[in-house]
């Protein structure tokens, strides 16, 4: 490796080397194995699996709640970044600390916790009972446990970005005479989107893959509240391997795509 | 929670497949509500066990879903003795695994399952609805809960002896699928497990009656809040019945055969029989049966073999893709 040109940061054969061999055992070869075993399906025998109405409603769904999911967290993740990076308030340590706690409480506790609130004989689930609305058991309910799982994403994402746009720049435009809309729109939204995409497609992509809280709140119901994940489990209690390999490449294939599309998006922004 | 479990179960196994330590261990892997029966008798068979001149045993449990389970074993979980909720989930092991040889159920008394239980009705105290038999399950105005069968091992008992009734009662496989369809549509949730909806029935208040084992309502009713249901025996229901098998390959590897059939033998004596009267498992001893006979409402009792031609039968017809349960989910 005679190279004239050495790399300017050190140790980049290292990096890069280390790099590779830890995605390789993380992540390539599990989904590598994922797809060999479904590569043992012919054409007609996945398209039968994936194609089957309970999938189809499963995958709908799935995809249907993950993106309400990520787009409630789009708007309401950033009020909550907005106020925790310009404003000061008593408290704010304490709420700061609290946004990262959905991802360090086990999954099947807010679950249970989120079904018992909201369940019609729940506290939250009585009050919206009384208006007519069901949350626990229907799709409102698996969004809702979605919403809570993903919601450090957008936050996080978009805190640094936050920070990073000066007070001054906001003050220059109003002096130039441009109404908070217009700031709001021609200086920051500009400058937060790429991240903000970011922090979308992350919880998006969380919310897809989410199993252990949803079950609790979902109910279930074939047809109606069965998300994809638990369709996969239902395949392995029956032993079929191979159906549950199927539905987690289409999954897999569906969310690449999805993912893939919001990246262009992403450069495109940054283009112009 | 169930990934976890395997994930867990699969962690587990590499640690007891380490080098055999002097004193053996074995390890039980069982479904869910034998939690607390099998922590009593290991230490009663322990006991008779170095009464015969043995050294002592450390014996695990591992408890989870049924199906789950098998699979981890199948998958390498390193169990010496499986006791499961259904025959068709210890097949497996033999159909996936090799594990096993064909015949198991035969080597040991009674088809392999030493205790039995059966499907009851769990209801709210003074059972406001009335519910008696499994007609009034079909009510328009009654909820049922009940887990999944295709994820539940329980779920599927519950299935089969809502079917068997309704067969005796209106005929045709026809008019029993009406009839279960009928009860499915009164199922507001399906859980993934047998515990999943017991939490639902008990902690969040849904439904008016839980199908549940015989052994796990009993345990409801020694709970806390336990006041608060009551049990009702249905007319007709199925006899469950968790079989246990010895894991050829993984004995044979570590050495434990011995150990192994003379725990599974165990629970077939009369403490064991007794243990597992005492955790509400109906015990196959006559003798001990009828020392426990206030406790087990007499029911008649239909059975998979001869009433679903076995699991091998059922378990495709009724509940795998395509089979009755999803046929009553798609019709509508």
């Amino acid at each position: 490796m005679s190279r004239s040109i050495s790399p300017v940061i050190p140790g980049f054969g290292l990096t890069l080397g280390y790099t590779l061999v830890y995605l390789s055992l993380l992540v390539l070869i599990p989904l590598g194995a994922m797809f060999v075993h479904a590569a043992q399906l012919s054409w007609a025998e996945f398209w039968s699996i994936v194609s089957a109405p309970r999938v189809q409603a499963a995958l709908k769904l799935s995809f249907a709640t993950a993106f309400a999911a990520a787009a409630i967290n789009g708007i309401i993740g950033t009020l909550l970044a907005w106020a925790l990076v310009r404003y000061t308030f008593p408290g704010r340590k304490v709420i700061e600390a609290m946004i990262d706690l959905p991802f360090a409480l086990p999954t099947a506790v807010a679950g249970i916790a989120l079904t018992a609130l909201y369940a019609p004989s729940g506290m939250l689930g009585q009050l919206a009972a009384s208006w007519g609305v069901k949350i626990a058991y229907t799709p409102i309910g698996i969004t809702l446990a979605l919403t809570f799982v993903t919601l450090p994403f957008v936050v996080r994402t978009l805190q640094p970005v936050l920070a990073d746009i000066p007070r001054e720049v906001e003050e220059a435009a109003a002096c130039l005479g441009a109404k908070p809309l217009q700031v709001f729109r021609h200086v920051l939204l500009p400058a937060m989107l790429p991240a903000w995409l970011t922090g979308f497609s992350l919880a998006f992509a969380r919310g897809v893959g989410e199993y252990g809280s949803v079950i609790f709140i979902a109910g279930n119901m074939p047809m109606k509240t069965e998300i994809l994940p638990l369709l996969i489990m239902v395949k392995l209690d029956q032993y079929d391997y191979h159906g549950a390999t199927a539905i987690g490449v289409l999954m897999l294939l569906v969310s690449f795509i999805l993912l893939l599309l919001i990246n262009l998006l992403q450069r495109q922004i940054a283009k112009s | 929670m169930s990934i976890r479990h395997f994930a867990f179960a699969s962690l587990a196994s590499l640690f007891i497949a380490g080098p055999v330590a002097a004193a053996q261990t074995l390890l039980n892997v069982s479904y869910d509500p034998t939690r607390e029966f099998y922590s009593e008798f290991n230490v009663a068979f322990n006991k008779h066990w170095q009464v015969q001149g043995n050294e002592p045993v450390t014996i695990q449990q591992s408890h989870g879903g049924s199906g789950k389970q098998a699979r981890a074993v199948i998958d390498g979980l390193r169990a010496d003795v499986v006791t499961l909720a259904l025959a068709g989930d210890v097949d497996e092991l033999y159909k996936l695994g090799k594990l096993i040889p064909e015949n198991w159920q035969q080597r040991l008394p009674q088809s392999s399952t030493p205790y039995t239980s059966t499907i009851v009705f769990l209801v709210r105290k003074g059972n406001p609805h009335g519910i008696k038999d499994w007609d009034d399950l079909v009510k328009p105005d009654v909820a049922v809960i009940t887990p999944n069968p295709k994820t539940s091992g329980g779920a599927r008992w519950n299935f089969l002896a809502a079917w068997a009734y309704a067969k005796q009662h209106y005929g045709s496989d026809t008019q029993a699928q009406a009839f279960v369809e009928k009860l499915y549509k009164n199922v507001p949730v399906l859980d993934t497990g047998a515990r999943g909806s017991t939490i639902t029935f008990v902690n969040n208040q849904i439904g008016d009656v839980l199908l549940a084992w015989e052994n796990e309502a009993f345990l409801a009713l020694k709970e806390e809040g336990g006041e608060n249901f009551e049990i009702v025996a249905p007319s007709l229901s199925i006899l469950a019945e968790p079989p246990v098998a010895v894991v050829d390959e993984n004995v044979d590897k570590k050495g434990t055969r011995k150990v192994a059939e003379a725990y599974l033998n165990y629970l077939y004596s009369d403490e064991g029989q007794r243990l597992a009267a005492k955790h509400f498992y109906r015990p196959r001893n006559q003798a001990i049966a009828a020392e426990f006979s206030t406790q087990f409402p007499a029911l008649k009792l239909v059975t998979v073999d001869k009433d679903f031609n076995g699991w091998k039968t059922a378990q495709p017809k009724f509940f795998n893709d395509g089979g009755v349960f999803d046929q009553i989910y798609q019709a509508h």
